[in-house]
């Protein structure tokens, strides 16, 4: 009874392989061109509006695959690029700026199959093709502006103040406050010591000095804003891209990583990456009639803007704060537990905001929101740059009291809408510069050329490992071979439920994985025989081969592994897409490899008189 | 196949010298001709741009010369109608921008203009890093595995593991630099696989002599090795084989891209089952590791925790 396994363990064998099969079954589906409408408003697509989609479309005579409205979006599939392309250009001119129109590459995966969570592996940028961009944020020009603005203020505190002062330069990341008299020195001491509280103050020995510099909290919090605010400001970018499934994510301390898969006009995405925005605060124009601008006669004094739902307003033409008077801005709540978002102005934004609320309060003041817009665009066979001015009312709200540095603004509907409008505020107010560091694309031939290689390169190399096992090993290497396809389904199964990025080098892992996963059978196999060779019963002489081989595979394998877990911790982009393959490889050929074909081997051989091995 | 008795380590001073030699080659080759580093370690620009016939390299290198681009390699890749350009680090204008500027530049003499394939730019800092990860990748995986082997067998197995493995590593790059191969991040990810690779052959060694060691207690430390290395060897090729057919398959029908990757591990796995048989051993031979080293206090049960 030796080689026989129990039922529970026949069971686990075939329900992994079972869930293995319809996991990785997605990715033998292909893709539909697609065009995917979402807004980019907090309202969602209604149903009327798809229904108006769906008809244009219908009415421009391209034929549609399918049309999907779903969660607020529509996706749109067509059987050819062509058709998909002419559908995107159609809606890009009647959809206009509210909402996003991107090329996607949807699956077919049926329906069944997708009910129970099963996807397709995602294909990496080199294998559908796309830019990815590495951005690297100027710290150093971060903590320049918050040191420059630290020395307006400081000035302008002490003035305040009414304190009397020789001046206030900077100086090697200091700020040296000159004295006029040392005998003011307490007194100041006392008066910056309430306002900056972000400072580390010295004094000095020179007696009439008192200096004052960033604390490293406070230059680790720039740095940490600086990153953030730039990650919020491109992900608004790259929704006006039209993006499918765009990538955004911090690498490191001051990078940050965008990929943008299917673009394939890098000039655009770099310029509108490099897009530079800002924001104002402003008073409503509420003595004139809206109506009456919008029809043409706006009046002096008053500027006519549009807030996001697309309803006109009219402000007033003197600004009162720009973004780059805002230091902070953070989400809360209130005293009554409303949303809130919570601000902090420079020196000099709440010297003005102090004079404009105290002759404003009851009134209502909106925040604009600015973006300048670099677009090349085609006149007459020759590109023209273009600086496109958008200004957007993001926010409007009534000022409840007097206030200067700090205020609050309330009348947002959610926590969510708080949270959304600090980011912008943010993000509008003071970016610190970006560089791109790193660009790869790739084009959508090379892409398809990348799967088709891969493809068959993966084919033919297991073809040649099957058959050499085949030939070498007779029945159990027939086994083995089960194995080794079950290896490549619960890869590719495990890879699909991680939604784990197939890359390039990742197919190769794969492969590699087809190559080294039979040696686990043969260490087992080559075990048998030499057991066979000493006289042993094939019974035993299996028995015996599993046995003494699962330490040799264990520790040769968790070796390997080592390496694989090492490689995944270093290796950036695709190279850590190879080392996943290589560690699922690692670990599912175990079980495969011991279990599976142990199985096999017990339904042929176990619980019989067995003469001879076909080994 | 058979049994073999081949007397690998009584012969293991032609091997010794074989592998000096190999490595002194190596050596000599890295520190003087060097690694031809990619961008990705270095930081430029690469274009890969396809045409439909075969394109003119004469003309296209002329262009770039007269643009300015003087310092730019323009080679095929793959195919006639493909075209490979490469350009250093720029710093008088922005690097973001010079794809786009070669290649209006090059568009500019060609009656057909060039499909862009790829373009990759990584900047000299991005490099910098890249290079360093690599490094770091290479120093914690080898220190990872040495307090493995070390902890699994004894400290003299698992120096001669390392020993096996950095005489893989450095044959394989030495002769990458003798070929003057580009190696990019997918080679380093090759070079740290094919120290998985060459490892999984050593332990497979390692283990049967430890388990032998407490078989053939009346066996010398050599005789014990040499049976070890002899029962394991058909194993050891047959896995070689495998691998190899798979690389075999990648380096002829995986495209250019993957090429040097296939290259590192062909030759990898070659050396690396190269010295699992003659070199592994015979390192922790020479360092003196004996039947005693191994033999775990009785009270631990060594062999009743292994079973599955």
């Amino acid at each position: 009874m030796q080689n026989h396994f129990p039922l529970w363990k026949n069971l686990l064998v075939l329900i992994v392989f079972g869930i293995g099969i319809i996991y990785s079954l997605p990715n033998l589906y292909g893709d539909d061109p697609s065009v995917q409408v979402s807004s980019t408003q907090p309202t969602n697509i209604t149903q009327d509006q798809s229904n108006q989609i769906e008809s244009d479309i219908k009415a421009s005579g391209v034929p549609v695959k399918a049309f999907e409205f779903k969660d607020g979006r529509i996706l749109a599939r067509f059987s050819n690029t062509d058709d998909q392309l002419k559908v995107a250009d159609l809606l890009r001119d009647k959809m206009g700026s509210s909402y996003t129109v991107a090329l996607n590459l949807a699956p077919t995966t049926p329906t069944w199959l997708r009910a129970l969570g099963a996807q397709a592996m995602y294909l990496g940028l080199d294998l559908r093709g796309g830019v990815h961009f590495l951005l690297e944020v100027d710290m150093d020009a971060a903590v320049r502006q918050a040191e420059d603005r630290n020395v307006d203020d400081i000035r302008l505190a002490l003035r305040n103040a009414k304190l009397r002062y020789q001046s206030v330069a900077k100086d090697n990341g200091f700020f040296k406050v000159t004295l006029k008299s040392v005998e003011d020195k307490a007194e100041i001491l006392t008066a910056l010591d309430k306002d900056f509280h972000n400072l580390e103050i010295t004094e000095p020995e020179a007696e009439d000095q008192i200096w004052l510099k960033l604390s490293d909290k406070e230059t680790r919090e720039i740095k940490k804003f600086a990153v953030a605010q730039n990650m919020t400001t491109l992900r608004n970018r790259v929704n006006e891209l039209g993006v499918a499934e765009p990538v955004i994510q911090q690498q490191g301390e001051n990078r940050i990583m965008v990929q943008l898969p299917g673009v394939q006009d890098t000039t655009r995405a770099k310029e509108i990456l490099g897009t530079t925005a800002t924001l104002e605060y402003r008073l409503v124009d509420v003595e004139h009639d809206v109506q009456q601008a919008v029809s043409g006669r706006v009046p002096v004094g008053s500027r006519l803007y549009y807030e996001r739902g697309g309803s006109p307003i009219l402000l007033d033409r003197r600004v009162i704060v720009t973004g780059d008077q805002i230091v902070d801005a953070s989400s809360g709540q209130d005293q009554d537990g409303r949303p809130s978002v919570n601000i902090s102005l420079n020196g000099v934004g709440a010297a003005k905001m102090a004079k404009t609320t105290q002759v404003s309060v009851g009134k209502p003041m909106a925040v604009v929101f600015i973006e300048y817009k670099v677009e090349t665009k085609i006149v007459d066979g020759q590109k023209v740059r273009h600086k496109e001015k958008v200004e957007k009312v993001i926010n409007v709200a009534t000022i409840q009291g007097v206030f200067s540095k700090r205020f609050q603004t309330t009348g947002l509907d959610s926590p969510q809408e708080a949270r959304n409008l600090s980011l912008l505020l943010r993000a509008g107010a003071l970016a610190a510069p970006v560089d791109i560091v790193e660009e790869r694309t790739v084009g959508p031939s090379l892409g398809q050329d990348n799967i088709n290689k891969g493809m068959l390169s993966f084919v033919v190399g297991f073809a040649l490992v099957v058959l050499f096992m085949a030939v070498y090993y007779r029945l159990f290497g027939v086994i083995a071979n089960f194995a080794l396809a079950f290896n490549v389904v619960i890869v590719v199964a495990i890879l699909s439920m991680l939604q784990a990025t197939l890359t390039l080098p990742g197919i190769a892992g794969i492969i590699l994985t087809v190559g080294m996963s039979v040696d686990a059978n043969v260490l087992i196999f080559e075990r048998i025989k030499e057991e066979l060779k000493h006289g042993i019963t094939p019974q035993a002489a299996i028995f015996i081969g599993y046995d003494k081989a699962f330490a040799t595979i264990l520790d040769s394998h968790f070796t390997n592994l080592v390496v694989a877990v090492v490689l995944f911790a270093f290796g950036t982009g695709s190279v850590k897409g190879f080392a996943v393959t290589l560690i699922i490889g690692i670990l599912s050929s175990m079980f495969t490899a011991i279990t599976g074909t142990r199985m096999v081997i017990n339904w042929i051989y176990g619980n019989r008189r067995v003469e001879k091995l076909s080994i | 196949m058979k049994t073999t008795n081949i007397n690998f380590i009584g012969n293991r001073n032609k091997a010794i010298l074989f592998s000096s030699v190999l490595m002194l080659i190596s050596i000599v080759s890295l520190a003087t001709r060097g690694l031809q580093m990619g961008i990705d370690f270095t930081g430029g620009t690469l274009i890969e741009v396809g045409y439909q016939q075969a394109a003119d390299l004469t003309v296209l290198r002329n262009t770039l010369d007269t643009q300015g681009f003087d310092d730019a390699t323009v080679q095929n890749f793959g195919t006639t109608k493909d075209v490979l350009i490469r350009l250093k680090p720029h710093t008088d204008i922005s690097n973001a921008d010079l794809s786009t500027k070669v290649l209006e530049a090059i568009n500019k003499t060609t009656a057909e203009p060039a499909s862009v394939r790829r373009v990759e730019f990584v900047g000299p800092q991005v490099g910098d890093d890249l290079a360093e990860d690599g490094f770091l990748a290479l120093l914690y995986s080898t220190i990872c595995i040495l307090i493995y082997i070390a902890w699994r067998f004894e400290w003299k197995f698992s120096t001669g593991a390392i020993i096996a493995t950095i005489h893989d590593v450095v044959v394989t790059l030495g002769l990458f630099s003798i070929l003057g191969l580009e190696f990019d991040l997918t080679v380093l990810a090759a070079v740290l696989a094919l120290i998985g690779y060459s490892l999984n052959d050593t332990i497979v060694v390692y283990d049967r002599i430890r388990e032998n060691f407490r078989l053939l207690r009346n066996k010398s430390t050599e005789e014990v090795m040499n049976i070890s290395v002899n029962v394991t060897l058909s194993r050891t090729i047959m896995t070689s084989l495998t691998v190899i057919l798979v690389l075999i398959s990648l380096f002829f029908l995986g495209g250019e891209i993957i090429h040097n990757f296939s290259i590192v591990l062909l030759f990898g796995v070659f050396f690396g089952t190269y010295s699992s048989i003659f070199i592994a051993s015979p390192a922790a031979l020479l360092l003196g590791v004996s039947a005693e080293d191994l033999m775990i206090p009785v009270k631990e049960g060594a062999d009743i925790d292994r079973r599955p």
